[in-house]
C-alpha cells in the first residue's frame, strides 16, 4: 500500500469516528487482559505489519498462518477425545466405541492415584480409584486398555506427568508384545511437571529430579522412539485455573523455555529434541481472541526457537498443538447450551490451526460424559471438518484487520510476560516465588467478580435462568472399581516373579542414585510387572517428594 | 471455669476454645487467664521473623520436626495480616506445615493480626500462655513478616530468629532498616541459591559493626529448610542460646521485662476500652466539640483533660461496685 | 475495637484432586466479606482436615472436591468430626457432586452442597445465616 493511501485512510477513519460513529452511543469493549477493543479496525491498524516478515506463508517461518503448507487440505486434524474411566476393561470398550465412531486418535485419562504414583490399594487412593480416569497399577492394566487396538496405526496421547516415564515404558512394552517396534509408535506423553506445581497438583518429586526424568525421556526417545512427542507442554490447565489467553501462552512458553534449557544443560542438542515438543492449549469462548492467540503463539515460538535458542532445524521452530475446548466455560445450568459453546470453541480451534482436538461434552460440568454426549461432541468436529467449508483454504482468517492487529497485540503482551519471568530467573524460580500462581489467581478472582456482578453474561447461569429439573442419565463410575483393582493387585503379586521385581527395582534405585538414563531400568521393572506404586516408591526414596506450596 | 480444668486435663478442644475466647475478648476470657497465669513459665518460646519469602513457615515446620525427634512437644502460632479494608484474613501458613500438622503432640493455631501492628496479634501473648499452661515444651511464633515492624517478637519470645534468603537484595536492606538488632540467631535460608555466602558475610560484618556491647554473638546459620539441611545445627544453637540466657540470668530479666510490657499493654488496653465506649456513647457530643475545636471556639487540650477525668470517674465507679 | 466473634472458616481440599481454583476463589471471597479463612492446600487427608478444624476452632468447614471421591471422603470426615466432639461445626461441600448423591451426604450431617455456578454471595449469606441461628 502506498503512503498517500494510508494517510487518506487515516483521515477518513478520523472523519468516520467523529462524524458518523460519534453520533451514536455504544459500549466500549475490553479484553480480559486489558486491551481496549476498537469499534472498527481498518488497514490503518495493520500498517506496521510486514506481510512477508510477520505473516508469511503456511509451512514457512514464522508460521503465523499455519505449520504445514496444505493444512487441512492435506490432512484433517486428529480427532482425539479425552477419555478413560473405571477399569482397564471399561476404558478399552470406550476406546473401541470411539474409534468405530470415526475418532482418529486416543487420549488416555488416568485416575488420580495413577497420576500421583499410588497403587489402588494405597490408603490415599481410597475413593479415588477409577474416578477421573482409568486406574493403572501395572503393565497388566495397560495390556487390557490397548487389547485389540493396533498401536502402529494409532496415535495415543497420555495425560501423565510425574510418572510419565513409567507409563511410557508400559506403552512401549505393550507395543513390543504386539510385535511393534518403538520406532513405529506415534503419540504423546504430557510430561509437563512445572504446571503441576502451579495449577494441576499431580506432582510427586521435587523440581530437580523431575527435570531429570523429563530430559532422560528426551534423550531416550530421540534415540529409540523418534516419532514420539516427548513432552506436551500445557497451557490448558492454567486457563482452567483462571489465566487469561495471554497468560496461558506466556506462562506455557516460560515453562517450555525452562525445559529447553534443561535439555541443553543435560548435554542435548536443541535440534535433537525441540522438534518433538508439542502443546496442549485451551480453546475458550472469545472467538477471535482464540484464533489470534494461536497465530501469535506460532509466530512467537518460531522466533524464540530460532533467535533465543539458535535452533536451525525448521521442525524445531514449528508450533504444533493439541487443544481441548474449555471445561470451565461449561455450565451446570441448562447443560444443552454447552453444545453451542463447544461448537463455537471447536470452530475457533480449527480457524486457529489446531493439529489435534478434543471437544468437551455438554454434560461435563456435571459428571464424566456418557457415550451419547461424547459422540455428539465428536460429531461436532466432523460437521466442522466436512460440512461448513472452513477447511477449504489455509488460514481463512488471515488478513482480517482485526485478527492481524489482535495477533500482534497478543504477541507483544506475551513477550512482556516472558521478559518479566526471565527477570525473576525463569519459570521454576517464578513458580517458587509464587509469581505465576498469583497472577493466575488474580485473573480467576477478577473473572468471578465480573460474573457475580453481572458484568460478564453467562447465559443460563447469571442471566436467562430457568427453573429446571435435575439432570438425568449421567454417567456414574462403578464404586466397586477400587475393590476390583485391589483384588487384581493381590493376584498379580502372587503370580509374578517377585525376585525379578526386587532385582529390577534395585537396579532402578542404583541408577536413580547415579546419573545414567532412567528409562532402561524403568522398562525392565515394568516388564517384571513391578507396580506403578512400587516403582514410584523407589524413586520417592531416592529423590524425596515435592511439598505443596499453595500460594494464595 | 470448666475450660481451664479441661485444658489442664489435656483437652485440645478446650485449648482451642479458650484461645478463641481470649482472641475475641469474650466474657470469661480474663477470668480464665487469671487461672492460667500461675500454670505458665515452663515453655520455651521461639520467635521466627523475617521478610516474606524467607521460608519462615517451612523453617517452623522443620524446627518442629527436629524438636519432636528429640521428644519435645510443640505449639505453633502462625500470624498473618488482617485486611484493613474488610477485616478478613487469609491464613495460609498451615499449607507449609503439612509435615507436623497431623502429629498429636503439635498444636498449630493460625491467627490474624486484627489491626495490631508489630508483627503479632494482640492475643498472641495470651495464646502463648495457654499453650504453655497446656504443657507444650516449646512454642514457636511465626510473625507476619512484613520486615519492618516486627520488633514485638523480642518482647514475646525468649529467642528471636531472623530468617533471610539470598537474592533480590531487598532483604539486607530490610535488615539495615532496623530489625537487625532483634536477632539472637540469624538464618540464611535457601542457602543453595547464589549469594548465600555473601549474605552470611554481610550479616556478620553488620553484627561486627554494631556498637552495642554483646555477651552473645548471634550465630549466622545456613539452612535449606526444604531439604532439612542445617536444621539440626539451628536447633542446637537455640538450645545453646537458652543455656546462655539461663546461666547469665538474662532469661529471668527478659521474662520480667516481658511481663512489665504486658502489664502496661493490659492497662492501656483497659483504659482504651473505656475511651472507646465513652466516644461510642457520645458520638454527637464529640462531633460537636470537634467542630468547635476546628473553628477555634474551644481548645483540644481541655477536651482531652475532661475526657480523662470522665474515664477516671467511670473506672472508680466500677471499682466501687 | 471489635468485640464480635469473627467467623473462622476452614477451606480444605480433601483427596488427591489438585483443582483448587474454586477453593481459592471462594477463600478470597470469604476473606473479602470479613471472615478469617484458614486454607490448608491440596491433598488433605480426612484426619488432617479434622485436626485443623479442631486446633483452629473454626465455625465452618468448606470442602471442595471435583474428583468424584466425595462418596468416601465426606463420610470419613463427618465420622472423625463426631469422634472428636466437633459435630456442631457447619460443614459445607462444593465442586462437582451429582445431585443424586446430595441426600446421602445431608443425612451424614453435611449442611449444604454448592454446585458449579453458585455465587460467592450466596455462600457468604448461607454461612452468616446458619451461624447466627446456631
Amino acid at each position: 500500500m502506498i503512503e498517500e493511501d494510508i494517510e487518506k485512510i487515516q483521515e477518513e477513519t478520523k472523519r468516520w469516528n467523529r462524524d458518523c460513529l460519534g453520533k451514536h452511543t455504544f459500549r466500549k469493549r475490553e479484553t480480559d487482559w486489558g486491551l481496549e477493543i476498537k469499534p472498527l479496525y481498518t488497514v490503518d491498524d495493520t500498517k506496521d505489519i510486514n506481510y512477508l516478515e510477520d505473516i508469511g506463508f503456511p509451512g514457512e517461518y514464522p508460521f503465523t498462518r499455519a505449520p504445514h503448507p496444505s493444512m487441512y487440505l492435506g490432512k484433517l486434524w486428529t480427532m482425539r477425545q479425552y477419555s478413560g474411566y473405571g477399569t482397564a476393561d471399561e476404558t478399552n470398550k470406550r476406546y473401541k466405541y470411539l474409534l468405530e465412531q470415526g475418532q482418529t486418535g486416543l487420549s488416555v485419562a488416568f485416575d488420580l492415584p495413577t497420576q500421583i504414583g499410588y497403587d489402588s490399594d494405597h490408603p490415599l487412593s481410597q475413593g479415588e480409584v477409577g474416578k477421573v480416569g482409568v486406574a493403572v497399577d501395572s503393565l497388566a492394566d495397560m495390556e487390557t486398555i490397548f487389547n485389540g487396538l493396533p498401536l502402529d496405526k494409532l496415535s495415543t496421547s497420555m495425560t501423565i506427568n510425574a510418572p510419565a516415564a513409567i507409563l511410557l515404558a508400559m506403552y512401549l512394552t505393550v507395543a513390543e508384545k504386539q510385535g511393534i517396534g518403538p520406532e513405529k509408535l506415534n503419540g504423546t506423553i504430557q510430561n509437563d511437571i512445572l504446571k503441576e506445581y502451579t495449577v494441576r497438583g499431580t506432582y510427586i518429586f521435587p523440581v530437580g529430579p523431575s527435570l531429570r526424568l523429563i530430559t532422560d525421556i528426551f534423550e531416550y526417545c530421540s534415540k529409540y522412539v523418534p516419532k514420539w512427542n516427548t513432552i506436551n507442554i500445557a497451557g490448558y490447565h492454567m486457563r482452567e485455573a483462571g489465566a487469561t489467553a495471554v497468560q496461558e501462552i506466556a506462562f506455557t512458553f516460560a515453562d517450555a523455555i525452562e525445559y529447553v534449557n534443561a535439555g541443553i544443560k543435560a548435554g542435548l542438542r536443541v535440534d535433537d529434541f525441540a522438534p518433538r515438543i508439542s502443546w496442549i492449549f485451551n480453546t475458550h469462548n472469545n472467538f477471535f481472541e482464540e484464533i489470534a492467540k494461536y497465530r501469535a503463539a506460532r509466530r512467537l515460538w518460531a522466533k524464540i526457537m530460532k533467535e533465543r535458542f539458535g535452533a536451525s532445524d525448521p521442525r524445531s521452530w514449528m508450533f504444533r498443538f493439541h487443544t481441548q475446548t474449555a471445561g470451565s466455560a461449561l455450565t451446570a445450568q441448562q447443560p444443552l447450551n454447552n453444545v453451542v459453546r463447544v461448537a463455537f470453541q471447536t470452530l475457533a480451534a480449527i480457524l486457529g490451526g489446531a493439529q489435534s482436538l478434543a471437544s468437551c461434552s455438554f454434560d461435563e460440568a456435571l459428571a464424566l460424559p456418557t457415550e451419547e454426549s461424547v459422540r455428539l461432541s465428536l460429531r461436532t468436529q466432523q460437521i466442522i471438518a466436512h460440512e461448513i467449508g472452513v477447511t477449504d483454504t489455509v488460514d481463512p482468517m488471515g488478513g482480517s484487520f482485526y485478527i492481524e492487529s489482535l495477533t500482534k497485540k497478543m504477541e507483544e503482551k506475551i513477550t512482556d510476560y516472558i521478559k518479566r519471568i526471565d527477570e525473576l530467573g525463569g519459570a521454576a524460580a517464578a513458580i517458587e516465588k509464587g509469581y505465576i500462581q498469583q497472577e493466575i489467581q488474580e485473573s480467576a478472582y477478577r473473572y468471578q467478580k465480573e460474573v457475580e456482578s453481572g458484568g460478564k453474561v453467562v447465559v443460563g447461569m447469571n442471566s436467562y435462568q430457568v427453573e429446571e429439573p435435575l439432570p438425568k442419565g449421567l454417567l456414574k463410575v462403578d464404586t466397586e472399581v477400587g475393590a476390583i483393582q485391589i483384588k487384581k493387585l493381590k493376584e498379580l503379586k502372587t503370580t509374578r516373579d517377585n525376585q525379578k521385581v526386587q532385582s529390577t527395582l534395585l537396579a532402578l534405585r542404583k541408577t536413580a542414585e547415579g546419573h545414567a538414563n532412567l528409562m532402561p531400568p524403568i522398562i525392565e521393572a515394568v516388564k517384571a510387572y513391578a507396580t506403578l506404586g512400587e516403582t514410584c516408591d523407589v524413586l520417592r526414596e531416592v529423590f524425596g517428594e515435592y511439598e505443596g506450596t499453595s500460594v494464595i | 471455669m470448666e475450660l481451664v480444668d479441661e485444658v489442664r486435663k489435656g483437652s485440645v478442644r478446650a485449648l482451642a476454645k479458650l484461645i478463641t475466647l481470649v482472641e475475641n475478648e469474650m466474657p470469661g476470657g480474663i477470668e480464665a487467664m487469671e487461672k492460667i497465669y500461675p500454670l505458665t513459665g515452663n515453655a520455651y518460646i521461639i520467635g521466627i521473623t523475617g521478610p516474606p519469602g524467607a521460608g519462615k513457615s517451612t523453617l517452623t515446620d522443620r524446627i518442629t520436626k527436629e524438636l519432636r525427634r528429640q521428644n519435645h512437644t510443640v505449639g505453633i502460632i502462625a500470624i498473618d495480616p488482617t485486611s484493613p479494608f474488610t477485616g478478613g484474613a487469609l491464613l495460609g501458613d498451615r499449607v507449609r506445615m503439612q509435615g507436623v500438622s497431623s502429629d498429636e503432640d503439635v498444636f498449630i493455631r493460625s491467627m490474624a493480626t486484627r489491626g495490631s501492628l508489630g508483627g503479632l496479634s494482640r492475643a498472641t501473648s495470651d495464646t502463648v500462655k495457654l499453650l504453655d499452661a497446656y504443657g507444650k515444651d516449646y512454642i514457636i511464633i511465626e510473625t507476619v513478616g512484613v520486615g519492618q515492624d516486627e520488633v514485638d517478637i523480642v518482647r514475646t519470645a525468649d529467642v528471636s530468629i531472623l530468617a533471610v534468603m539470598p537474592g533480590g537484595g531487598d532483604d539486607i536492606q530490610a535488615i539495615k532498616a532496623g530489625i537487625m538488632e532483634i536477632g539472637d540467631i540469624f538464618v540464611v535460608n535457601k542457602a543453595d541459591r547464589d549469594g548465600a555466602d555473601r549474605l552470611v558475610t554481610e550479616i556478620k560484618m553488620m553484627l561486627g559493626l554494631s556498637s552495642t556491647e554483646r555477651e552473645w554473638t548471634p550465630p549466622v546459620i545456613k539452612t535449606i529448610a526444604t531439604e532439612d539441611q542445617g536444621i539440626d545445627t539451628l536447633v542446637e544453637k537455640i538450645k545453646e542460646h537458652r543455656e546462655f540466657l539461663v546461666k547469665s540470668g538474662m532469661l529471668a530479666c527478659r521474662r520480667k521485662e516481658r511481663i512489665r510490657c504486658e502489664i502496661i499493654k493490659m492497662i492501656e488496653h483497659e483504659i482504651y476500652r473505656y475511651l472507646d465506649s465513652l466516644i461510642g456513647e457520645n458520638k454527637d457530643f464529640f462531633e460537636q466539640r470537634l467542630e468547635d475545636i476546628v473553628n477555634k471556639k474551644e481548645d483540644p487540650y481541655l477536651l482531652a483533660k475532661k475526657t480523662v477525668e470522665t474515664i477516671a470517674k467511670r473506672i472508680s465507679k466500677n471499682a466501687n461496685v | 475495637m471489635n468485640q464480635d466473634k469473627r467467623i473462622r472458616v476452614l477451606v480444605a481440599k480433601p483427596g488427591l484432586d489438585g483443582h483448587d481454583r474454586g477453593a481459592k476463589v471462594i477463600a478470597r471471597a470469604l476473606r473479602d466479606s470479613g471472615m478469617e479463612v484458614i486454607y490448608t492446600g491440596i491433598r488433605q487427608t480426612p484426619e488432617q482436615i479434622v485436626d485443623a478444624a479442631l486446633q483452629e476452632d473454626v465455625d465452618t468447614i468448606l470442602l471442595s472436591i471435583l474428583s468424584g471421591a466425595h462418596g468416601f471422603l465426606f463420610p470419613r470426615i463427618m465420622e472423625l468430626l463426631k469422634e472428636k466432639g466437633l459435630g456442631d461445626i457447619l460443614v459445607l461441600g462444593g465442586g462437582i457432586i451429582p445431585e443424586d448423591d446430595v441426600p446421602e451426604l445431608k443425612k451424614l450431617g453435611v449442611s449444604e452442597i454448592f454446585g458449579p455456578g453458585m455465587s460467592s454471595q450466596t455462600l457468604i449469606n448461607y454461612i452468616r445465616e446458619n451461624l447466627s441461628q446456631g
